[in-house]
């Protein structure tokens, strides 16, 4: 097993970017390449914006222990919080135009954002899984294959 | 890693307002940015041009301040155009699926110019 790395920031949105350069310095040193570091950034961003926003509801409520490490080809980041559980299919997806080429764009109305954050780590990550208990937390693990 | 933060310009013109936004759109400025953007749609401006060449970072919550201030415009009959969008601008706009929501020009001139 690779070196762990790990760090405890406080819950807050100020906090992200310390978080992002935080795992952001990990991906290049295991050798992502940087567009997988600016996944691997954003997929973190999200993470940790929903645990603020969803798991504690608000900042300074809570802290976020990220760690990573490299296994293989394979960069895994955790990301563990001890606020409210959810269930990550309960979650509405974002409702977004998939529109053919060269159709008018849709009607703003019907634009749904909510759900966002976990359909970019959906789309950016290789793997996402979460694991909740009530008295450990909760756990999300990404993992983002360098290939 | 991109810059720390964000900087908000507005240049007014004769209809249309030309905002320059540069730097780094997370969710711990994305309200600033936002209040930004509303500041000028509560005053009547609903004619938008931004440019957001020099943005280096954006995350789900600057994307929902872009589509809560193109609402804005709509609703008071107005537009929100991008100019220039970064790279990576581009690439998350593409993965939410709202791209084909804004329109798009290559530079402020023909962005202006489309209103």
């Amino acid at each position: 097993m690779a070196d762990k790395h790990v760090h405890t920031f406080p819950g807050r949105y100020d906090e992200i970017q310390r978080i992002c350069q935080f795992v952001a310095d990990g991906a290049a040193a295991c050798g992502l390449d940087a567009t997988a570091v600016f996944h691997i950034e954003l997929a973190c961003d999200e993470a940790c914006t929903n645990v603020i926003e969803h798991a504690y509801g608000g900042e300074d409520l809570g802290s976020i222990r990220v760690g990573w490490h490299c296994v293989g080809d394979a960069f895994i980041i955790t990301i563990h919080d001890n606020g409210r559980s959810f269930d990550p299919d309960a979650v509405p997806k974002p409702s977004l135009p998939d529109l053919p080429e060269g159709a008018p764009p849709p009607d703003i109305d019907d634009v749904k954002v909510g759900g966002l954050g976990i359909h970019f780590m959906e789309q950016l990550m290789d793997e996402i899984s979460f694991s909740f208990d009530g008295d450990a937390g909760n756990t999300l693990t990404l993992v983002k294959k360098n290939v | 890693m991109s810059d720390v933060t964000m900087n908000f310009s507005v240049e007014s013109m004769k209809r249309v307002e030309l905002i320059t936004v540069t730097g780094r759109i997370d969710s711990s400025n994305a309200a600033e940015f936002e209040g930004g953007l509303k500041e000028l749609t509560s005053n009547g401006r609903a004619n938008l041009v931004l440019n957001l060449s020099g943005v280096t970072y954006m995350s789900s919550a600057g994307l929902r301040a872009l589509v809560s201030t193109l609402k804005e415009c709509k609703k008071r009959s107005g537009d929100m155009r991008l100019a220039a969008p970064s790279e990576r601008v581009a690439e998350v706009l593409t993965l939410a699926g709202l791209d084909s929501l804004f329109q798009m020009y290559d530079d402020d001139t023909t962005a202006v110019g489309s209103f």
